[in-house]
């Protein structure tokens, strides 16, 4: 459900989606917890009477009715009466904010009667009686204390939206927040936090590691809490002594955390959202889990055990507990692990069948150019699309799981001259290295920020901070408009060389400029036809320009705020694009509103990539997750862990089955797609990785960073060392060698050119780019 | 992990005082002290958050540097408007003001004519944009091209020298050997890869490319040949050129080589430009010559020691090249001195032990003090102030006694000057005032008046620049070193004065502690703070010190106005050269005492005096930066 947490949508069945999570957030705050939110943990602790135990202490600290009341609701209370009740009160949100088709359809779909009443007054009374029913001798107080806090809720999402009419809708913050409103004991949270380190320090080495994962979760929320509830100097007293303890990685989140010292700082910042709106997922063995659970009770220590039901997911796995090295390897996201089941779904990673080309031309072509080589090469092509075309790779989607454009007599000649390339591909390997050919943008004081290459590296086309998008040759062709409308006119149509003649050759230059954003380009990308280029840019647009023309065609707004990255589908048509709104979405160039919005992650989407066979999108963002969205449904069906800093790079291996991402923290992981899990980690780089890709048959990696190098990584070795067995598959747990030395073949400086994009040609060549920067 | 790392993250924020300052500029006037604190918390954390957006902007723009366009987009995003037009030339445009007790900084913000900016030129078009290739590898090597950068960059020479068997160049080894370096890794690896075990010393080639050996052969020509100006240029490119890795064992040779031939040939010039060399060679930012200092550690140190350097040691200056090549060796011993190759405390054991046996000549001796001397005042404290008392008995035998040989005298006389020098300002921090001529002698034998007086003048000055602080404070850049030699025939400084160098007698200018040539072809200005004395009789400093070629012990006391032999020479020069960057008008004042005829010469601390004057070898533009000059005072001594 959290999922469903859109910002900036216009839907109104978002927001239906959102005016409901709040009112749960409310509801679990007021008592009712909610069922199904809080099942995994609740079984647990029910079984053994922690519930019981929960209830007394809260008897005894709580100075709020609600908390008191939470346990007593909960064990009593069935699942319907509530779900009326939240339902009723949902519905009278909407009234009152005048959402009449959102009360309509929520009515539609909840089966609630027409006639329900008008105003408040009988809704409480409704609310009420259905309490009452479910919970005996505290209904009066129950049913007040909810509708207090619905009315109050309301009536501050009431203001709040009307303030950000415009803007975004976010959810209410006061209400998010109001979660941390259970008061301890100030200067206890230091008490409470290292006794807590002190148990977790003192238990066997084997659960430690597990067990540390708390640490850091923990701090926040009681952080947050301290800060929440106004006690500023306590807060920082708890900030200065914990916050050394906590691992490395988190220190671009614990600098957020310390500048925010005051209730009113925590309205509106994004990362303390993050925190609230999503539970930290930790993966625990059931070992360490019961050994945390029996100290908590023990110490009684109630605080800390609130923040774990209502914060934290806790994954219980059955099992050898975790290393440190295997936990670390896969922290470090802003909002914990992945859970199990995310990387659960399956994925169809394999290619699409190529299509049947017939190659008569091609073989035309051959004789003429060359009579002895003939035979050689057309057994292996035949071999190759034999082999292609027989069997069906059962990893691969359905040809027409998604819809994709039918191929034009000009694809299929570039399909065939990427064949005949594809013969005189150089085998690469660690004895046969790619050459590199680094492209240097001189004088580029404006900054270059985003390049591409075309498919069959005839043209670069780069982004600048100054707004333009500029497209070079770098083949002995010369970039040709089209000629104006009154000139075509003039043309004979019937000629052969029609396509030639179209083109004026008063324009051609090596270059051109394409004008249109009004500020940094970011991202860019060719449609793999080349008669289209992306750009997205940071005034919240991204265009598609023609490369025919060059002019842009049509620019589409859906992101209210930077466009980071853009991709073109590899079988063209849609694209993705993501950026700062969290939200990646899905285009087809001839719709001007996305087709799929992907949401999920908890911090900007920084880069976007297309499966090799369509179906699927990676993203990767801020909050140090890599997902892959099916293109399909629009569901996330994996999500990838481990990386320390936000996510610069994506790259699929050729075959389709993982996938490379490079970010700020300087290394690449690798990824199993099909099995869900992180197969490889190369360390090396000392800065931003802001560019990775296979090579053509996908036996070496190259990664381009900031500090100034290319580095060649063996692939293939890195993949066939890999030993998936049923356990690791199923528990997620992987072990994994540091061997990055071995893998890697190649450092390359350049002198001081950061860079950005690297591709490898259809032969193979590794094209760099960057640009210099004295 | 987590602790080393952890700086103070808590609680930055702006002073109140800011808040007051800000208020006052937009008009509130009195803002409560606690508004202010609750503003200033309110605005560092808006600041921080803005900052922490910026950030995305500067990664997605693919830079190192944060931009002000950069907190522009932030603003953006938080719906607020940007700060249109700021501009700055300068990367920290804030000026620093005190005074009524409060010190602030502020934003200068000039008015500007409009038609001076209509009337002036236009700029240059910045170059477009553009496209250029270049093979950064092919299969799998790096070819050395101009666009590539130069092939080992100076921190992998540095671990290649320290660890050379861990090392292997990069992409352009087999994986074989790569193995190594993942000997780090545990043990429990468990792959027991026993090649890995094996470390190679990898192969380096010593193969010149055709230019390169032309290149070598242009420069040693020109670093030993008679045109001054080649000589600047060869040193130049040898001190900044990035790719001279491949060339450095050749130079190391042909430096070790030539002081061998020359020292024999006792050619002193030759021995200056070889030092020289090996001066440019350190200064080169991309070298790391730990390699090599077994071949050019002793030609240095027989530059500085050896018994005879010229043909005629009673008229040539090798002093010198001594106290240069000795400076040499203090930087050498200062960069490259580890537990491992113990480079400093071999040196030292070496110039104690020469300088304590009795026959050891008084030029060795001069060598083995200057080399001592330059590593710094804690040896100066435990090596050579024990033995100013058997020193001094040494020089009171040769200056007092039956006349020996005249250059003896003079050996001794420079030792004398040198010791004084040295000791003067490490005595002058670690012993109590008052200075007493009697304790001095007790304690220093004959050696101790004369060292009473340089310690007070070395107090005096430093209570004098103590009071200077508050002064006015002026820019002089640093002129461009030069250590030129002049054949003997060329006499006098006089002839070759330029307004920009002045050059005075060499032993002037070599007393700079460090061998303090900048490696920079333009140093960034640094400042300094001089003096500025009006010109004119009056101009009587205590740091000046007069010394004719007759009195050996040297005056300390101010002098006498009435004296001809003295004209303070005062440059004033105002506006900003180009080297300045400040904005402010700037006077340039560089005051110098010049000797108005060729039989004095003028010194501050100590006076050592060239018998002759008609042969200086050793001229070298004057440097400001020390307390050199008379009238020119400037930080205390160290």
């Amino acid at each position: 459900t959290h999922d469903l947490i859109l910002h900036g949508s216009c839907f109104p069945f978002l927001n239906l989606a959102h005016a409901h999570f709040i009112f749960k957030m409310a509801a679990v705050q007021g008592g009712l917890a909610d069922t199904n939110e809080e099942k995994d943990i609740k079984t647990e602790p029910s079984s053994d009477g922690f519930g019981n135990n929960n209830a007394n202490d809260g008897r005894v600290l709580s100075t709020s009715p609600g908390s008191s009341a939470s346990a007593g609701i909960n064990k009593s209370a069935t699942g319907a009466p509530e779900d009326q009740q939240t339902l009723l009160a949902v519905l009278q949100f909407l009234r009152k904010n005048k959402l009449t088709e959102s009360v309509e359809i929520l009515r539609r779909e909840a089966g609630l009667p027409e006639d329900s009443p008008e105003l408040k007054g009988s809704d409480s009374s409704g609310a009420g009686s259905g309490g009452a029913a479910g919970s005996g001798d505290k209904e009066g107080g129950d049913a007040s204390s909810l509708l207090s806090r619905v009315t109050i809720s309301s009536s501050a999402v009431a203001q709040t939206s009307s303030v950000t009419a415009a803007g975004e809708d976010q959810p209410d913050v006061n209400v998010v927040l109001s979660a941390y409103n259970q008061q301890g004991d100030p200067p206890l949270y230091q008490v409470y936090y290292s006794g807590l380190k002190k148990f977790i320090e003192s238990v066997l080495d084997c659960h430690r590691a597990e067990l540390s994962q708390l640490f850091y979760p923990l701090f926040v929320h009681m952080y947050l809490e301290l800060v929440y509830n106004n006690h500023e100097s306590e807060a920082k007293a708890f900030f200065e002594k914990f916050s050394g303890d906590q691992e490395c990685y988190y220190e671009d989140d614990l600098r957020v955390l310390s500048s925010l010292s005051k209730r009113e700082h925590m309205r509106g910042n994004e990362t303390l959202m993050d925190f609230r709106t999503s539970k930290f997922v930790l993966r625990i063995s059931r070992d360490s889990y019961q050994l945390l659970k029996r100290h908590l009770q023990e110490r009684q220590n109630n605080q800390i055990w609130n923040i774990i039901q209502e914060h934290l997911y806790i994954d219980i796995f059955d099992g050898m507990p975790r290393s440190k090295g295997q936990i670390d390897a896969m922290s470090g996201s802003l909002a914990g692990e992945g859970k199990r089941e995310a990387n659960k779904a399956k994925v169809y990673y394999g290619l699409l069948k190529e299509p049947e080309i017939e190659l008569p031309l091609d073989d035309e072509d051959e004789e003429a150019e060359n009579e002895e080589g003939k035979p050689k090469k057309k057994k292996p092509k035949k071999d190759s699309m034999g082999s292609k075309s027989k069997k069906q790779d059962p990893n691969a989607p359905s040809q027409t799981r998604i819809p994709l454009p039918e191929l034009k007599d000009s694809d299929k000649l570039d399909k065939i001259m990427y064949m005949k390339e594809a013969t005189k591909r150089i085998r690469l390997g660690p004895d046969n290295l790619p050459s590199i050919c680094f492209y240097s943008f001189l004088n580029a004081y404006q900054g270059l920020t985003a390049v591409d290459f075309t498919d069959d590296s005839s043209l670069i086309a780069g982004g600048f901070a100054d707004s333009t998008v500029r497209v070079w040759s770098v083949t002995p062709k010369k970039l040709r408009k089209v000629k104006s409308a009154a000139d075509l006119n003039l043309i004979d149509k019937e000629s052969d060389d029609v396509l030639e003649r179209i083109m004026d050759e008063k324009t051609a230059s090596e270059s051109k400029i394409l004008y249109g954003h009004s500020g940094p380009v970011y991202g860019i990308s060719f449609s793999p036809d080349r008669n289209y280029l992306l750009s997205s840019s940071e005034d919240g647009t991204v265009r598609l320009w023609s490369l025919q023309t060059f002019t842009c065609l049509v620019g589409y707004k859906g992101h209210n705020y930077p466009v980071w990255d853009t991709h073109f589908s590899p079988h063209g048509y849609y694209f993705v694009s993501g950026g700062h709104d969290r939200v990646a979405r899905l285009w087809a160039t001839d719709h001007y509103q996305p087709l799929r919005m992907f949401s999920g992650h908890l911090a900007d989407v920084t880069c976007t990539r297309f499966h090799p066979n369509s179906n699927y999108v990676a993203t990767g963002s801020s909050d140090r997750t890599i997902r892959l969205w099916d293109v399909l449904n629009g569901n996330c069906v994996r999500i990838f862990t481990g990386h320390k800093g936000p996510i610069h790079a994506l790259a699929f291996s050729p075959n389709g089955k993982f996938l490379a991402s490079g970010a700020t923290d300087g290394r690449v992981l690798l990824w199993d797609i099909g099995h869900g899990l992180m197969i490889g980690e190369l360390k090396g780089h000392t800065d931003t990785i802001y560019s990775l890709r296979f090579s053509r048959d996908g036996e070496i990696l190259a990664s381009g960073s900031m500090d100034n190098t290319v580095r060649l990584w063996d692939a293939m070795k890195a993949f066939d060392d890999l030993e998936t067995d049923d356990f690791t598959a199923a528990t997620g747990h992987v072990h994994l060698q540091d061997n990055s030395q071995e893998l890697l073949l190649g450092t390359y400086m350049s002198k001081s050119t950061p860079v950005i994009h690297l591709h490898f040609t259809r032969r193979n060549l590794l094209l760099a780019t960057g640009a210099y920067n004295p | 992990m987590a602790e080393e790392r952890r700086q103070k993250q808590c609680s930055v924020s702006l002073p109140t005082e800011s808040m007051k300052a800000m208020a006052e500029s937009v008009g509130v006037g009195q803002l409560q002290e606690e508004s202010c604190a609750a503003l200033s918390e309110e605005v560092s954390y808006r600041i921080k958050e803005i900052a922490q957006d910026a950030l995305k902007f500067m990664r997605h723009g693919k830079r190192r540097k944060l931009t002000t366009n950069d907190i522009d987009n932030a603003l953006k995003l938080k719906n607020v408007e940007p700060l249109y037009g700021f501009q700055s030339q300068e990367f920290i445009p804030f000026r620093f003001a005190s005074g009524g007790g409060r010190e602030l900084y502020f934003y200068e913000e000039k008015e500007v004519d409009l038609s001076d900016i209509i009337n002036t030129p236009l700029p240059r078009v910045p170059l477009d944009v553009s496209l250029k290739a270049h093979w950064l590898s092919i299969e799998g090597v790096q070819p050395s091209i101009p666009e590539n950068p130069p092939p080992a960059p100076k921190e992998q020479q540095k671990v290649e020298s320290t660890e050379p068997l861990k090392v292997v160049k990069p992409g352009q080894e087999e994986e074989g050997t790569i193995q190594g370096k993942s000997q780090g890794a545990t043990p429990a690896d468990g792959k027991g890869k026993d090649k890995g075990l094996i470390r190679l010393k990898p192969r380096s080639t010593h193969e010149l490319s055709v230019e390169q050996q032309l290149y070598y052969k242009e420069i040693t020509e020109a670093c030993v040949g008679s045109c001054e100006a080649k000589r600047a240029e060869a040193l130049q490119s040898i001190a900044t050129d990035p790719g001279l890795y491949q060339m450095l064992p050749r130079f190391s040779t042909f430096i070790s080589e030539g002081v061998r031939v020359n020292v024999v040939q006792n050619n002193l010039a030759l021995l200056i430009y070889l030092m020289r060399m090996v001066k440019a060679l350190m200064d080169n930012p991309t070298l790391y010559l730990e390699k090599y200092l077994h071949e050019l550690i002793p030609a240095v140190v027989t530059c500085i020691v050896s018994k005879q350097l010229c043909l005629r040691p009673d008229v040539d200056n090798h002093w010198a090249l001594r106290d240069f090549a000795a400076r040499l060796m203090a930087q050498s011993c200062k960069t490259f001195s580890t537990t491992t190759n113990n480079i400093q405390s071999r040196i030292t054991k070496t110039f104690t032990k020469s300088w304590l046996d009795d026959k050891t000549q008084w030029t060795t001796r001069y060598g083995c003090i200057a080399g001592l001397a330059e590593l710094g005042p804690d040896v100066i404290k435990t090596l050579i102030l024990p033995r100013l008392t058997v020193e001094g008995a040494r020089i009171k035998a040769v200056m007092e006694g039956p006349v020996v040989s005249n250059i003896d005298k003079i050996g001794a006389d420079h030792v004398q000057s040198l010791l004084l020098k040295h000791c003067a300002s490490v005595i002058a921090k670690i012993r109590p005032q008052p200075d007493n001529m009697e304790q001095y002698r007790t304690d220093y034998g004959y050696l101790g008046p004369m060292l009473c007086s340089h310690v007070m003048k070395a107090r005096t000055q430093a209570a004098l620049q103590a009071q200077q602080v508050n002064r006015t404070t002026l820019t002089i850049t640093q002129p461009r070193p030069t250590l030129t030699v002049s054949q003997s025939g060329l006499s006098g400084s006089a002839g070759s004065r330029t307004p920009s160098i002045i050059k005075v007698p060499s032993s002037l200018t070599l007393m700079t502690p460090r061998p303090g040539t900048p490696s920079q072809p333009s140093p960034p200005a640094t400042k300094y703070i001089v003096m500025a004395t009006s010109a004119g009789a009056s101009s009587t400093q205590q740091v000046i010190t007069l010394s004719s070629s007759q009195s050996a012990s040297p005056v300390t006391s101010t002098v006498p106005s009435a004296t001809s032999t003295l004209q303070p020479l005062v440059k004033l020069e105002s506006g900003s050269g180009p080297g300045l960057t400040s904005s402010r008008p700037m006077q340039k004042y560089i005051v110098v005492s010049l000797p108005s005829s060729a039989s004095s010469s003028l010194e501050t601390k100590s006076s050592v005096l060239p018998t002759s004057i008609s042969t200086t070898p050793l001229e070298a533009a004057m440097k400001l930066d020390r307390s050199e000059s008379p009238g020119a005072s400037t930080q205390s001594p160290h």
